[in-house]
């Protein structure tokens, strides 16, 4: 069975759906990071695989080192707004985070 | 007159810039007195306040003989002093200035004023030397000889009046001097008001005359158009849409000369308006009409109601004898020598006014008349020498009237000067024998005084012979011309009727009451001087210089006089005198001066006789200014003199000289038999024949003794309806008018809780409901923000999968 761009799509949405539903069910901060990361990654392998079947050339896949590096980035960011979270509330559990409300 | 047929000029006026330095030395001493007077008094002593107050008289005095002598040295028809300070008000067509006028007629009053005036505050230095407020009275004597020269000396209208209402202010203060005495006080507030009545018609006179010359000239039928007369040019505005309606200065040219015309207040200019003929300024105003009646009767009428009250005419004649309460000086220096003639005064400075209406003038002389012998009755029976003297002046000022009724207005202006000479003196006589007896007033405690008071004795009788008409005295010149003058007038008219027959009948009346003058003034002078002295019983309990004497002489005469038993009117329970402090004191320390000589009457003290002397002595000597022309065979000196001022043409019949000497006659004649039956009936005071008649008659005996009641019936018919009328406004006031008020307090009330309801709940109601709404969705709203980010990432998904769904369902 030869893979077609469908495969990697389907691939592709399974991964983002499972890192959309970490995000939206986990307590844990870092957890919640995972997901997004999940997220990123699917996206990554959209743009490969359109780049492959669709476009051509090597555009796609440069965009996808780019969301790599900046994955990278977002990580770093949030680890280190997580590790200021734990500080003051001493938890990553984001529901202990709500001081914007009222 | 024959001066008056001439064509008369405008006229000439002569500029005597310090005429203002006569009335100022009065104002000056008036000033210095009323601030400072009391501290004088105290520091100084006494003679410091008389020293003031005579010192700027007798500098009035002089500057009023250096403006005689200025006026004497002019030609006659040029004697014309005036002297204009500033323009005090500019409003339209009414203009007057703060000015000064002497004419022959006011030169003659401010003469009389100054020098009667300074002879009067001499008097008052011996007649008030007891007195606690001294400076007060000072100030007041010169307050009033102010307000007096500016009546005599204004030269228009404004000034007058201000003169006209300060001579009524000063004597309110004057008749009131002793004020703690409740009487007295309301002889000072009767004064005031019933003067304040004649002073209304006074001022309506004026408004009409003002009224009257600004009116609209309509030219009259028979060809003398008064827009332009052949000779004479008319000139109104020409620029003014209708000429009749030129606002400013209108001027007629006659004879070269300029004539203002129009309104006016100003005396000068009235008197050029209307006397010169070519203006056509008598003549419109001799054919106007107001509600039928010719509008200069009502101008005159109304006039003379002011000179009614200045000068105690008939019906408001009332508040004289009750002036009575204040201090002699004042009775002579107000009452007799000057206040009273200003309206005699008035009627002669009008004189060309009141020469234009018959009626008006037959108003004044038979108002007039009736004055003088009302008067004359109720003095025959007074007791009171002071009330005798007080009737004997309402009852001369009858005569005045008569002289400028009649349209001899210098007569009457000449009776002015001779009566302000001897009621002078008898008024001061009698102040010296009040001051004599110790403050007796009344006739029958007096008598067989001739042999302790010589010099007042005889000056009274002086006096006496000239107010009565023997041709050795002056009264017997003013008082025959203006009979005489009276019969030959026969031009007035009774409303608007020709009645030749009211002279005639005026001069009738007139001799009659020159008879009763003689005779009541004889009777008063034999009470007084002749026969036994009568008091001595006492000192009087009474201080009797009050207005109601009247009503308790008979109270307190019972125990000297058994025969006097029946009390005509027993006392009224306010005549009861309550004294205060200062009269009390007054009396008390007069006794202490006088104690020496007990109660015996003494001879007044020296600047007391003095002034008798010189005021008597002017009393006969003023008979030269008026010796008739039937005698020297030229026209009486002050005729000539004042010629100039009395413009007015008044035409009288002419009869021969034997007549003239038959009146003459009959004048002396009246007042010997006036005479004759005073001495047969009261001199020595023996005869019964008084008491008998009193008995006789003692009806009518009794109504004129209580003056006719008419005090009473001015309480019945005036001061009871205005007392009710008051008491009725009141009641009106605070039921009717409060109710009213408060009604409208409570509509207001109650509008406003409307109001504010409607604010309450319907303004603030959707204020607050708008905000209300913002808090309530904000709050709801709150609800979303759970500050949670899964939640908005729920948010999120959720949206963008119903982006997504709707994409699949609109494409």
């Amino acid at each position: 069975m030869v893979p077609t761009l469908s495969h990697f799509l389907a691939v592709a949405a399974l991964l983002f759906a499972a890192g959309l539903f970490t995000v939206l069910t986990r307590r844990n901060a870092v957890a919640i990071l995972m997901g997004v990361e999940l997220m990123l990654n699917a996206a990554n392998l959209n743009l490969v695989a359109f780049n492959r079947y669709v476009v051509g050339g090597m555009a796609g896949q440069t965009f996808a080192l780019f969301v790599v590096v900046l994955a990278a980035a977002e990580a770093a960011v949030g680890l280190a707004i997580v590790l200021s979270i734990f500080h003051t509330f001493k938890t990553i559990d984001v529901r202990a985070a709500d001081l914007m409300r009222e | 007159m024959e001066h008056a047929i001439q064509q008369l000029g405008p006229t000439v006026v002569h500029q005597a810039g310090y005429l203002w330095l006569i009335p100022l030395f009065p104002a000056i001493g008036a000033l210095i007195n009323s601030l400072v007077g009391i501290r004088i008094q105290r520091t100084f002593g006494k003679r410091w306040n008389h020293a003031i107050a005579i010192g700027m008289m007798t500098l009035s005095f002089l500057v009023a003989l250096r403006a005689f002598a200025q006026l004497l040295a002019l030609p006659a028809g040029e004697r014309f002093l005036q002297n204009t300070l500033w323009n005090m008000m500019t409003a339209g067509q009414l203009s007057f200035d703060l000015a000064f006028a002497l004419d022959p007629l006011s030169m003659m009053m401010v003469l009389i004023i100054t020098f009667i005036g300074t002879l009067i505050h001499v008097f008052s230095v011996g007649y008030m030397a007891d007195e606690p407020s001294y400076w007060r009275f000072f100030a007041y004597l010169n307050l009033f000889i102010f307000a007096m020269l500016l009546l005599v000396m204004g030269d228009n209208f404004a000034v007058m009046f201000f003169g006209w209402e300060g001579v009524g202010l000063a004597s309110y203060l004057l008749i009131a001097f002793w004020y703690t005495d409740i009487e007295k006080a309301k002889a000072g507030m009767k004064a005031f008001v019933v003067n304040r009545f004649g002073d209304f018609g006074f001022i309506l006179g004026l408004f009409l005359l003002f009224w009257s010359l600004g009116g609209i000239w309509e030219p009259r039928a028979d060809a003398r158009s008064v827009n332009y007369v052949p000779g004479i040019g008319y000139k109104a505005d020409p620029t003014a849409l209708n000429p009749y309606e030129s606002t400013g200065p209108r001027n007629a040219i006659v004879h070269g000369h300029t004539i203002k015309l129009g309104p006016t207040l100003n005396f000068r200019e009235l008197r050029d308006q209307v006397v010169i003929e070519g203006t056509g300024v008598g003549e419109h105003l001799r054919h106007q009409k107001l509600w039928g009646i010719a509008l200069m009767t009502l101008v005159g009428i109304l006039m003379f109601v002011g000179a009614m009250g200045k000068s105690a005419q008939l019906p408001l004649y009332v508040w004289l004898p009750d002036a009575m309460a204040g201090p002699t000086p004042v009775s002579a220096l107000i009452h007799a020598a000057t206040m009273v003639t200003a309206g005699v005064y008035m009627v002669a400075r009008l004189s060309y006014l009141y020469a234009m209406s018959p009626t008006a003038m037959g108003w004044v002389a038979i108002v007039g008349v009736l004055t003088a012998i009302f008067a004359a009755t109720i003095g025959f029976f007074q007791y009171d020498i002071k009330k005798v003297l007080a009737y004997s002046t309402v009852s001369q000022l009858g005569f005045m009237f008569v002289g400028v009724g009649v349209g001899a207005y210098w007569a009457g202006s000449y009776h002015l000067l001779t009566h302000a000479f001897f009621k002078a003196t008898l008024f001061l006589a009698s102040g010296s024998v009040i001051l004599g007896c110790h403050h007796e007033q009344d006739m029958r405690r007096m008598g067989g005084l001739k042999k302790l008071m010589p010099v007042t004795a005889w000056t009274y009788l002086v006096a006496t012979w000239a107010i009565a008409g023997f041709p050795w005295a002056s009264g017997f010149y003013s008082k025959d011309e203006i009979l005489w003058k009276a019969f030959t007038q026969r031009s007035m008219e009774f409303f608007g009727t020709p009645a030749p027959w009211l002279g005639p009948a005026i001069f009738a009346t007139g001799l009659l009451t020159a008879l009763g003058t003689s005779f009541y003034m004889f009777r008063s002078y034999y009470m007084t001087f002749t026969g036994p002295y009568k008091g001595g019983a006492g000192h009087a309990e009474e201080h009797d210089e009050d207005p109601h004497s009247a009503h308790a002489a008979p109270h307190h005469v019972t125990a000297g006089h058994p025969h006097d038993d029946e009390d005509p009117k027993p006392a009224p329970a306010h005549a009861i005198h309550a004294h205060a402090v200062p009269a009390a004191a007054h009396v008390a320390s007069g006794h202490d001066d006088h104690g020496a000589h007990g109660h015996v009457p003494h001879e007044s003290p020296l600047s007391v006789t003095a002034v008798l002397v010189t005021l008597a002595t002017g009393a006969v000597l003023v008979s030269i200014l008026g010796i008739p022309k039937l005698w020297s065979g030229h026209d009486p000196i002050l005729e000539h003199w004042l010629a100039p001022a009395l413009p007015a043409e008044v035409t009288f019949a002419h009869f021969g000289h034997a007549t003239e000497w038959l009146f003459q006659g009959m004048g002396v004649a009246a007042a010997a038999i006036g005479w004759y039956f005073a001495m047969l009936l009261f001199k020595d005071g023996k005869s019964r024949v008084p008491h008998d008649l009193k008995h006789r008659f003692f009806g009518v005996w009794t109504v004129v003794y209580n003056k006719y009641y008419v005090d009473e019936a001015y309480h019945a018919l005036i001061i009871r309806p205005a007392l009710f009328l008051a008491s009725f406004l009141s009641w009106f006031d605070q039921h009717v008018i409060d109710w009213i008020v408060n009604f409208f307090g409570w509509l207001a009330r109650f509008i406003a809780a409307i109001d504010d309801a409607i604010d309450k709940y319907v303004v603030d109601g959707a204020v607050n409901g708008v905000g209300g709404l913002t808090r309530e969705g904000g709050r709801l709203l709150r609800r979303i923000e759970t500050g949670r980010i899964q939640t908005y990432l729920y948010g999120a998904a959720l949206g963008s999968l119903l982006v997504v769904l709707l994409n699949f369902l609109f494409r």
